[in-house]
């Protein structure tokens, strides 16, 4: 297969970056995405270019590295699926392809379509863990938990904090990020101790990390990788309100 | 936890804000259902009779003139707090995408509330100024036919007139679309944003804003229309 490919090319953050074009031939249909770009970088090399810099590590859809916002949506026409899951057969021969970086201002660039997701981290080290002294490894059995509630926390838990959400938000929201991470604790016993502590700092830092607010367009819910629901987005509000007015 | 958080107060944060701006939202829905049953009151055809009665009632009662206040302030505080939050969320992207497909995952009236709340502040002046200053800074308007001092006229009457231009018919018509739309997200974010979403309701609470924003709006735009073809006598 051949394709039109127009790449977001960016030395630093501190330089302003344009797009770039390049066509690639031969391109096999099972190919994942990744592996045509790791194509056409070895040719950029063997051309003595500098190759296409872009995130990825597990390559089986766990991780949250790989990003790209890809003819115009995070991680590519298909729903619920990471770049490194699709494959070239889902463009069609001598389609055009335009390729950038994660965009927002909490996501600078690091180079080409590399981001820096680190406000995540830092979203999460202000409270997105339960503190517990360590010992004795416990009974797994011994805090009963609802199953219902079970489910819901692994599937707020199942969040890979790739950052698609906050690329597809018109507003370059964390919500559903945030809320997810909120919500896994939020409803386990073990998370409620520290609850309202934890959602007004993750909430805070999700300010001062400078995403925008939520406008429930669900632009995230439809991109996102691992389904998140925004009804976390609504228990995250719950959450926020009640912890902030007791 | 290690970190205390840096602000507080429930509106310090964007999600704070955001709530102001779904109690706000709410709260200009039930006053648009207030609103439409007044002035269905028109669809009586009695000439305006019972129409008068309820514009009286709305215009002494003195619940009512506290509530008045109390919607402006709303309407104000909706207006500045969605100034507020969308500039904060237009810093939040300072370089744009290349290429978008936004129709991939989201409704185009999702993302164009700020706009559409415009052209309601747009028709919300133009409204007020037809009935509204009329009846509160001057003496034009007769509470009723039997108390019409000459030169005056009913509320009523003062409607017939300003809807027989097509043009000023036209632009409520056009407004009611932009209601429409504004409702059609804002109904069911204004829940979300409260945080009421629940499986068991929040079906049955998309439902009925779908259907609230398409017969209000429907219902006051066919006032003028009815008004001007004479339906309405
Ligand atoms: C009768 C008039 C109006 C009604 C009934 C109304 C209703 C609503 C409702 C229910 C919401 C949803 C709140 C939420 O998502 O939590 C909303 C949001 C909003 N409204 Fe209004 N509104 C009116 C007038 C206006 C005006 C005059 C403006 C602007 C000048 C405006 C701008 C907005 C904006 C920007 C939002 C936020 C949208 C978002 O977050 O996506 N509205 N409105
Ligand atoms: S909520 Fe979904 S889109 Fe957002 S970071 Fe988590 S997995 Fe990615
Ligand atoms: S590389 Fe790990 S999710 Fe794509």
């Amino acid at each position: 297969m051949k394709f039109n490919l127009k790449i977001w090319r960016q030395k630093n953050a501190q330089v302003a970056g344009k797009m770039v074009d390049y066509v690639i031939d031969n391109i096999n249909a099972d190919m994942s995405f990744l592996e045509m770009m790791d194509v056409l970088n070895e040719e950029l090399i063997r051309k003595g270019d500098e190759p296409v810099a872009f995130d990825h590590d597990c390559r089986e859809g766990i991780c949250g590295m790989c990003s790209m916002h890809i003819n115009g949506r995070p991680h590519g026409p298909l729903r619920g699926t990471t770049t490194c899951q699709l494959y070239m057969r889902n463009f069609t021969d001598g389609e055009t392809i335009y390729i950038e970086p994660f965009r927002a201002d909490a996501f600078p660039i690091i180079r080409d379509l590399a981001v820096d997701r680190s406000a995540f981290d830092r979203i999460m080290q202000v409270g997105g863990f339960i503190s517990v002294n360590t010992g004795q490894v416990q009974d797994a059995n011994n805090i009963p938990v609802n199953k219902a509630d079970a489910d819901l926390a692994m599937d707020a838990a199942s969040c890979i904090g790739c950052g698609a959400c906050v690329a597809a938000c018109k507003n370059a929201s964390a919500s559903l990020f945030v809320s997810a991470k909120i919500s896994q604790y939020a409803l386990l016993p073990q998370g409620r101790i520290e609850a309202k502590e934890r959602v007004l700092a993750m909430v805070n830092q999700m300010d001062d990390e400078g995403f925008g607010s939520c406008t429930n367009t669900g632009a995230c819910e439809a991109e996102c990788p691992k389904g998140i629901s925004l009804t976390n987005i609504a228990r995250m509000n719950r959450e926020y309100y009640s912890a902030s007015i007791s | 936890m290690n970190k205390k958080s840096t602000k507080s107060g429930l509106f310090s944060t964007l999600i704070g804000k955001k709530m102001l701006m779904g109690i706000t939202g709410l709260f200009l829905i039930t006053f648009l259902m207030v609103h439409c049953g007044i002035n269905m009151l028109i669809f009586a055809n009695d000439g305006g009779v019972l129409f008068n009665k309820g514009a009286e009632f709305m215009g002494t009662n003195p619940l009512i003139r506290i509530m008045e206040i109390v919607l402006f302030l709303g309407i104000i505080a909706h207006i500045v707090d969605a100034l507020v939050l969308t500039l904060a969320n237009k810093k939040s992207r300072s370089v744009k995408y290349a290429h978008e497909k936004p129709n991939a995952n989201s409704k185009w009236y999702s993302r164009w509330m700020g706009l559409l709340g415009t052209l309601i502040l747009m028709f919300l002046i133009m409204h007020l100024n037809h009935f509204w200053i009329v009846t509160r800074f001057t003496d034009h308007i007769a509470h009723s036919e039997l108390d019409k001092l000459p030169g005056q006229e009913t509320m009523f009457e003062e409607m017939k007139e300003i809807f027989e231009n097509p043009l000023i018919v036209l632009l409520y018509v056009a407004s009611m679309v932009s209601l429409a739309y504004h409702l059609l997200h804002g109904f069911q974010s204004a829940f979300q944003t409260m945080g009421w979403n629940h499986p068991k309701y929040t079906p049955a609470i998309k439902k009925t804003g779908f259907w609230f924003s398409v017969i209000i709006s429907v219902l006051f735009a066919i006032m003028p229309i009815a008004m001007h073809l004479g339906i309405i006598k």
